[in-house]
Parts: C-alpha cells; sequence; structure tokens
C-alpha cells in the first residue's frame, strides 16, 4: 500500500546573528513497507523523527532523497492535480484534538470541508455533503443533533471522534494517526482505540499509527517500527518486536515501560 | 503521628457558572518512606489536592469548606501566611510538570540553586551547617551530582536552554531537596518526559526517598508510572478518593468500580485486540454534583442507597468508598 524507499531528510542549518547551525538530518535512509489493511506502528521518544515522516509522506515536506509510493505512485513524479486527488486517499488525525480543530467552524463545516476541496473526486452535491456528514458522525459514535455545534461544546474524546469523521469524510484507504489518543484520559482512549479498531474492520482501513505510547502500540498495531534518532532501528511483527527484541534500543524502551505488573 | 494528614478536605471553587464543588472530603495519610501515588482522570482534584498540601491554592477563587490539612500535627489551613510560606522550601518540596517554564531562563541553573539553597537556610541553618554563600555553592554542586547530572561543576554555570527536558527536571529535583524538605509534592513530574528518561527519573526520585527519609505525593494520570514507584495509591474520582491503600493491594485487587473501569482501559501484554473497555458517560459536572456516591451515574451496580448518601472511605490499610465493595467478588 504505501512503500517507504530509503527516505532521508535532511534540513539545512541556518546562518544567524549569533553564528551558524548545523544541518539536521531529521530521517536518515528510512525504508518501511504498509501492507493493505493492516495497522502499522510506528514508536520513538520525541525529535526521533515521526512527525517529520508523516510530513514527508503527505507531501508536506519534500524528502532529501528517497522515494515515497503510494499503491504503486511516487508522489514527486505526480501533477498538481493528480497529487491533490491522490491526498483524498490519505488522510490524517493529529494529536491535539483541541488544536486541530478551527473553534469558529460547526461541525458541518468541520467535517464536509474535505469533501468541498475534494468535491472533484466524490462528486457530491451541497445536501449530499450534508447527509454524508450525518453519516459520517453516526460512524465515529456521534448523532446528527451534533452538526450544528462548535467544537468548545465537546469533550477531548469526542473532539477526536470528530477529527475522525473529518478524516474519513473522503473515503481514504489509508489514515496517519499521530498519538491520536496521547492527549486523552485513559477511560476515553479505551473508547477512541475501540472505535478505531472498529472503523478498521468495517471500512477496511490501512493505518500508520504513530505514538510513544508502546502498551497502545502493543494493543492495536500487527507490525511495529522503531525509529531512534531518524533511523529504524527494529521492525516486525508486533509480538515479536515486544517479545524478542534485536536490538538494544528497543530493549531499554521495552524495559522502560510503566506496566501495571508486579513479579 | 502521620507527616501529612488530610481530614475531610472540601473545597469549593468559584466559576463563572458558579461554585463548583472540587473536593468532597478528601482523607489520605502519608507517612515518611512512604510514597503516595495520587492517580485519577482530568479535572478528578489531584492537582488541587496536591497544591492544598502546600496551601497554593489561592483563595479567593477557591474556598475550603471544612476539613484540615495537618502536617506534623499542625493544620496548615489554619496558620498565618507567613508560617505557611516558612514551611515552603524547607519542610514542604515541590516538583511540577513541566521542568521549561519552572526554571528561570534568564538566570544560570547555579545561580538560581544557590538562591533556593540561602533562602532555605535563612529558616534552617542545619541546611548550610552555618555556612554562607561559599557553602551554599558547594551544596548545589553536590545535589547536582546527587541527580545524576554529569561534571555538576562545570553545569552549574550554564542556562537551562543549555540542559535537555530529563536533565532540566532533574535540576528541579535538585532544587526542591536542596532544602531538605521532609514532604515532597511531586505534580506530573514525568508526564513531559520520554519513558525511558521518565525511568531514570522515577528511579532517582525513589532513591531519594529513603536517603532524605522523607513522604513524597506524587500526583500522576499513569497507573502504570503507580505500580512502578510508589509504596501506596490514592484512587481519584470527582473530587473524592475512592480506594487508598498499598500499591500491590490496591491495584491487584482493586474494589471499587471505578478503579477497575479505570484498570480495564488500559492496554496491557493479555489484552486481546477489541478488549478495552472504555467507560461509558462523562465526568459529572461540579457545580451540580450528583447526589451520593459521585460515581453512581456511570456505576452498573449502583443502587438507590449510593445515590443517597456519599459512602465513606472504609477498611483498616486497604479503604474503598463503596458500598459494594464487600458483596462484590475481589
Amino acid at each position: 500500500m504505501l512503500e517507504i524507499e530509503n527516505v532521508t531528510k535532511v534540513y539545512p542549518g541556518r546562518k544567524g546573528m549569533f553564528g551558524s547551525s548545523a544541518p539536521v538530518t531529521a530521517l536518515s535512509d528510512v525504508s518501511l513497507s504498509i501492507r493493505p489493511g493492516e495497522s502499522f506502528g510506528l514508536v520513538g521518544e520525541s525529535g526521533s523523527g515521526k512527525t517529520t515522516l508523516t510530513r514527508c509522506i503527505l507531501r508536506l515536506e519534500e524528502p532529501t532523497s528517497g522515494r515515497i509510493r503510494f499503491d504503486g505512485q511516487d508522489f514527486a513524479t505526480l501533477s498538481p492535480a493528480a497529487l491533490r486527488a491522490m491526498r483524498a486517499r490519505i488522510q490524517i488525525v493529529f494529536q491535539d484534538p483541541f488544536a486541530s480543530l478551527n473553534p469558529r467552524m460547526s461541525v458541518h463545516d468541520i467535517v464536509t470541508e474535505p469533501m468541498v476541496i475534494h468535491a472533484a473526486a466524490l462528486g457530491l452535491g451541497p445536501r449530499q455533503r450534508t447527509e454524508r456528514a450525518a453519516e459520517l458522525l453516526d460512524l465515529v459514535g456521534l448523532g446528527p443533533q451534533h452538526l450544528h455545534r462548535y467544537p468548545h461544546e465537546f469533550s477531548g474524546g469526542q473532539r477526536q471522534r470528530i477529527c475522525v469523521a473529518r478524516a474519513l469524510a473522503c473515503k481514504p484507504d489509508m489514515v496517519l494517526l499521530d498519538e491520536p489518543t496521547s492527549a486523552l484520559d485513559v477511560s476515553v482512549q479505551a473508547q477512541v482505540l475501540n472505535l478505531l479498531g472498529d472503523l478498521q474492520t468495517r471500512l477496511g482501513l490501512t493505518y500508520l499509527f504513530i505514538s510513544h505510547d508502546l502498551g497502545v502500540i502493543r494493543y492495536v498495531c500487527d507490525r511495529t517500527a522503531l525509529i531512534y534518532r531518524g533511523k529504524i532501528v527494529e521492525q516486525g511483527d508486533t509480538q515479536a518486536v515486544f517479545d524478542a527484541p534485536q536490538s538494544d534500543y528497543a530493549r531499554t524502551l521495552i524495559a522502560a515501560m510503566p506496566e501495571v505488573a508486579f513479579d | 503521628m502521620a507527616l501529612l494528614e488530610i481530614r475531610n478536605l472540601h473545597l469549593a471553587m468559584r466559576s463563572f457558572d458558579g461554585e463548583a464543588h472540587v473536593l468532597n472530603g478528601i482523607e489520605l495519610a502519608v507517612e515518611r518512606r512512604q510514597v503516595w501515588g495520587l492517580v485519577g482522570e482530568t479535572g478528578c482534584g489531584k492537582s488541587l489536592t496536591g497544591l492544598s498540601c502546600s496551601r497554593l491554592v489561592p483563595t479567593p477563587p477557591g474556598r475550603y469548606l471544612q476539613g484540615e490539612i495537618r502536617f506534623d500535627g499542625q493544620d496548615l489551613l489554619a496558620m498565618p501566611d507567613a508560617q505557611v510560606a516558612a514551611l515552603r522550601g524547607t519542610r514542604i518540596g515541590m516538583i511540577f510538570q513541566d521542568p521549561t517554564t519552572n526554571l528561570n531562563p534568564a538566570f544560570r541553573i547555579g545561580t538560581q540553586l544557590v538562591d533556593v539553597a540561602l533562602a532555605a537556610a535563612r529558616r534552617k541553618p542545619e541546611v548550610l551547617g552555618g555556612g554562607g554563600r561559599q557553602a551554599a555553592e558547594r551544596l548545589a554542586v553536590q545535589m547536582l551530582d546527587k541527580v545524576g547530572i554529569p561534571n555538576a561543576a562545570e553545569r552549574m554555570g550554564d542556562y537551562p536552554h543549555q540542559f535537555s527536558g530529563g536533565m532540566r527536571q532533574r535540576v528541579l529535583i535538585a532544587m526542591a531537596l536542596i532544602g531538605r524538605p521532609d514532604l515532597l509534592i511531586a505534580d506530573e513530574p514525568t508526564t513531559a518526559l520520554d519513558v525511558s528518561v521518565q525511568a531514570q527519573i522515577l528511579r532517582l526520585m525513589r532513591s531519594m526517598v529513603d536517603e532524605f527519609d522523607m513522604g513524597v505525593v506524587m500526583i500522576t494520570h499513569n497507573l502504570g508510572v503507580v505500580a512502578q514507584s510508589c509504596t501506596h495509591v490514592a484512587v481519584m474520582y470527582a473530587g473524592n478518593i475512592v480506594e487508598s491503600g498499598p500499591v500491590r493491594d490496591v491495584l491487584m485487587a482493586p474494589r471499587h468500580p471505578y478503579t477497575r473501569a479505570l484498570m480495564q482501559a488500559i492496554p496491557t501484554r493479555d489484552t486481546p485486540r477489541g478488549g478495552l473497555q472504555g467507560l461509558a458517560g462523562s465526568v459529572p459536572n461540579l457545580i451540580t454534583p450528583p447526589p451520593g456516591c459521585r460515581f453512581a451515574p456511570r456505576c452498573a451496580l449502583a443502587t438507590d442507597t449510593c445515590r443517597a448518601a456519599t459512602p465513606p472511605l472504609t477498611g483498616a490499610s486497604h479503604r474503598v468508598a463503596c458500598i459494594h465493595a464487600e458483596t462484590v467478588d475481589a
């Protein structure tokens, strides 16, 4: 589904008033391949390059070298129009549901906006868009009565549901989940994780699930990769990674997991 | 006599919509060398309980309705402000969540540590053994060394931005402990840190407890952190402590329906896909809290008796505030 081949991203150093800074290699030779219908977990600590990778996948950032192919097509070679059509097929849910919803837009406008942007691909009129928005809210466990409310009227968990509804608006094949539950309380996190699992089964979605919470990754993902300072240090079946980690970094990280367990 | 004893503490906070009854009869006793984890979800009152321990809740908007907070036998709520201020930093130390905002970016960390040490020594001369600035500098280096900062003497001259997040949190721990407090309040000390750094900081805090012979109240929302680093735990829900006791007793055999629900919401290695259970409903509005047990509206076991009166925290060491705790299997 998604092939990431030898991607490297270097941010140039800056020359400023107080001297210059060295270039930063945010990603170095990252290769991953995500199969259709699976949940792929990407784990790393802050500054490890997780977010840079999502930005490169969405083409918000140009990789310095390497190729990213989605469904066999290289984004770099697409025309702007084709790229836009392609973008409808990969959507993203961000970490902070308080920052990622415009407070001045109603839920209806938030959820229908992607359908307006990708109107060419979807071909929905205004009335159909509203109908679809209501369906989407229903899908994520909210209701049509929420359509004309504003983000501040919702709790963190409900807002994240709205973000999921927005991500699903233009029928994507793949959803990037960038720390979707780390701003939420555990009982709400459990609801959102179950919702995501349920949607994946019903809609056949492919997930790239990014998190620093190893417990969540272990629960959700089929396969997992560990990223450390821009390099993939380990990848494989989730169970294998957790039961028999190969790299030193994976061992340290798994040993540091705060678990509710006593010997 | 316990080092810290909170008895039937009720706190109300004024807000635009009315007065919210945010702490509803908190009962907690902390002894020296005990590490109490205070856990609960957003808005349950755990931070306000922590702040109350050093009387840092501004009044107004806060208002203590009843109860007492006894520190070493003396009620903090009845003390004059100056006397409470004298306790802060010398007998009660505090560490907060975000290590970036709690250090002054314009001063070298050495200067900041020395200031705290001198201020503490003014009230408690034995901190510096009667010495002055030079003794304070020596102590600051010693403390930085103790919290695991390499080349402590050289790093004294560095500014906060020259330290990583984990290192800054170590500096703050050094700062909280430099006055040799008897009680340490740590409000989400590792929440802003990566897991591997978190594990180091928790190990460090744990080792300091015995060395300094202090009691710790650690506020967190992560039950894993509690399991790893606390001796005791108190679970809070909507302004009440619903279950408390030695950490193993509570987490291995939770008796309150809320504690159980919380445990079922955490993915463990044996949780099958789809096996997590979220908690239906939402936290009650504390301006007009539900009568009786505040968890009753979300509880499967709730009966009319639950809705009639707030159940008291009962039991010897493992205490539960639920009338069904006995009837439900362990």
